[in-house]
């Protein structure tokens, strides 16, 4: 059995008396390709944003391969190995494709503080921005600023910035909202192909999308896990069924 | 490539013939936007790149104007110790402000770089034992750097601050085309990703503050040995407003834009003084006019302007953003 990449421990978050995580307890182990399902409100998002660091805990602690992660800020996170996307597109909008990819690969080099070389002159830098943006298809349009793209390539670019940290845990927060079918067959497929050795949390409506990807599912609701196991069991309770997928659809 | 040599050329051949061909109050304006325009481009590292626009920027140039006037008047401190004490006063004041005004962002951000800067200024004002008062600091030596030659006179002197306005300019040209300069761009744009990314924004932040400061100090050393008199007017808060609106005018996010926005100023203040009292009105409708036809400043209409005349066949064009005031961010 491979170790266990991430885990919480009553993990809550509380805005005022709204209990938007309330006492989850996750773990999911190295390589795993875990889907986090649930209706709208049921803290899915915010579960993300206490994992990667962006909002802190109310209470509860949070472990990455064994280390307390609990209280640090979420660039600590990043350099102990977490990259993260976002449902609502978060990208550099007046920069280039390249500078964004660029800035997602200094971002764990100590080069990022040098203040007298050309960003492009860092030639191992640009390697690797380079490498990951033909994988993406994007090279062609390194040049074009962001919102030249279309909404499919810039999904894309999303991952891209999360995957140039090399991250061990990467959280993908519906990486295919809003696109067509074709395209999220695509990003469904690069998920699919990501490294074995990288842990995956990833928040899908797509049931169809998680499903494929996943191996395991957590469902959440009300801010708690309410079912957990692999896609058949979790396909077949009934309490699932419920409310969430809707009683008679499967 | 060549033709970027080519322009480079041109600009020093015209930067080293100007105090032979023009008059020497020509001369002098151009030095005035040498020194604004080098306080304005610090300004510009943070109002522009990294999104952060301060409206009280003048108190590192003040600040520096007034240790070299200071130690130069009442200490006999040598100008070439003096000077670099001056760029090391306004860095240390920038270092101490930037603690307080980097924990906030937006127009708390500007709020508190404001009362910092009216603070300083009060300071200046008041403490007349030190500062001289409304009577300011007059007789400050010339710029005597015991070089072989004497800057008493007025072509060496613009020599002069000509090299170290040009080396200072390298710099930030480096600096804003470094990793580092991107990362102010990517806070700019969106600090949430950025810390996400694996940078730690706040020090990013703080360190463009400093820099900022020490650059603008460095303009405010030259402006005290040049101008041989420093007075609170210098560091009050029209001043910072005045290079708001020179990075706002040449273009906020554009390295020489805010050089270009300095000259506007300086010629028209001093060129336009000389026919009405009512130079501000022209300022005001040149500036009203540059907000609604070139909100990207001159040099980013003309940037717009050359890619439009280049065609744009590989890069499309610039999509929304940029169009936002500054000071809103």
């Amino acid at each position: 059995m491979s170790a266990v990449c991430l885990r919480t421990e009553k993990l809550r978050k509380h805005y005022g008396g709204l209990r938007a995580v309330d006492g989850v307890d996750l773990e999911v182990r190295q390589g795993e390709r875990r889907a986090i399902i649930g209706p709208n409100g049921a803290g899915k998002t915010t579960l993300f944003h206490l994992l990667s660091g962006e909002v802190p805990a109310t209470s509860g602690r949070i472990f990455l391969f064994g280390q307390d992660i609990t209280r640090l800020p979420s660039y600590r996170r990043t350099a102990l190995g977490i990259g993260r996307t976002y449902q609502v597109t978060n990208l550099f909008p007046r920069l280039t494709v390249l500078e964004n990819a660029l800035l997602a690969t200094f971002g764990l080099r100590r080069e990022k503080y040098d203040p007298f070389r050309a960003a492009w002159q860092h030639r191992q830098a640009l390697e690797d921005a380079r490498r990951l943006l033909e994988e993406f298809g994007l090279w062609e349009k390194r040049d074009w600023p962001i919102g030249s793209l279309s909404y499919g390539e810039q999904r894309q670019l999303e991952i891209v910035l999360a995957l140039a940290g090399r991250p061990r845990l990467l959280l993908l927060d519906e990486p295919t909202a809003g696109l067509s079918p074709a395209e999220t067959q695509v990003v469904t497929r690069l998920v699919a192909g990501l490294d074995p050795q990288i842990t995956v949390l990833l928040i899908e409506h797509d049931m169809d999308v998680a499903f494929q990807v996943a191996q395991r599912v957590t469902v959440l609701h009300f801010g708690r896990v309410l079912a957990e196991g692999t896609v058949d069991e979790v396909r077949g309770n009934p309490e699932v069924q419920a409310i969430y997928l809707g009683v008679g659809e499967l | 490539m060549g033709l970027r040599w080519v322009g480079w050329a041109l600009g020093a051949a015209v930067a080293l013939a100007l105090p032979q061909v023009l008059p020497l109050y020509f001369t002098h304006l151009v030095l005035l936007t040498m020194i604004y325009g080098l306080s304005a481009m610090s300004l510009d590292l943070l109002a522009g790149y990294t999104g952060l626009t301060s409206f009280g920027h003048a108190a590192y140039f003040g600040a520096a104007a007034y240790t070299v006037g200071i130690l130069t008047t009442q200490h006999r401190v040598p100008p070439a110790l003096a000077f670099p004490a001056g760029v090391a006063a306004a860095a240390a004041l920038a270092a101490v402000y930037g603690l307080l005004a980097t924990r906030a962002v937006g127009v708390y951000f500007l709020i508190i770089t404001l009362a910092l800067g009216m603070g300083t200024w009060g300071l200046a004002y008041r403490w007349s034992s030190v500062t001289g008062g409304d009577n300011g600091l007059p007789g400050i030596p010339p710029l005597e750097l015991g070089l072989p030659w004497s800057t008493a006179d007025p072509k060496h002197l613009y020599y002069l601050i000509l090299v170290i306005f040009c080396l200072a300019t390298f710099l930030l040209y480096r600096l804003v085309r470094s990793p580092f300069g991107l990362s102010l761009r990517g806070i700019r744009e969106s600090e949430g990703r950025m810390r996400m990314l694996g940078y730690n924004t706040w020090l990013h932040r703080y360190v463009a503050f400093v820099v900022a400061g020490t650059f603008a100090g460095l303009a405010g050393s030259l402006y005290a040995f040049y101008n041989r008199f420093v007075s609170p007017p210098d560091l009050h808060i029209a001043a910072s407003a005045e290079a708001v609106l020179m990075v706002i005018l040449g273009g906020a996010g554009t390295l020489f834009g805010p050089l270009v926005g300095a000259g506007i100023v300086v010629f028209l203040r001093n060129l336009v003084s000389a026919y009405t009292h009512r130079w501000m009105l022209i300022l005001g409708v040149v500036f009203v006019l540059t907000v609604m036809y070139a909100p990207q400043g001159v040099a980013g209409g003309a940037r717009a302007l050359w890619a439009r005349w280049r065609g744009r066949a590989v890069t499309p064009p610039v999509a929304g953003p940029g169009k936002e005031p500054v000071a809103e961010r």
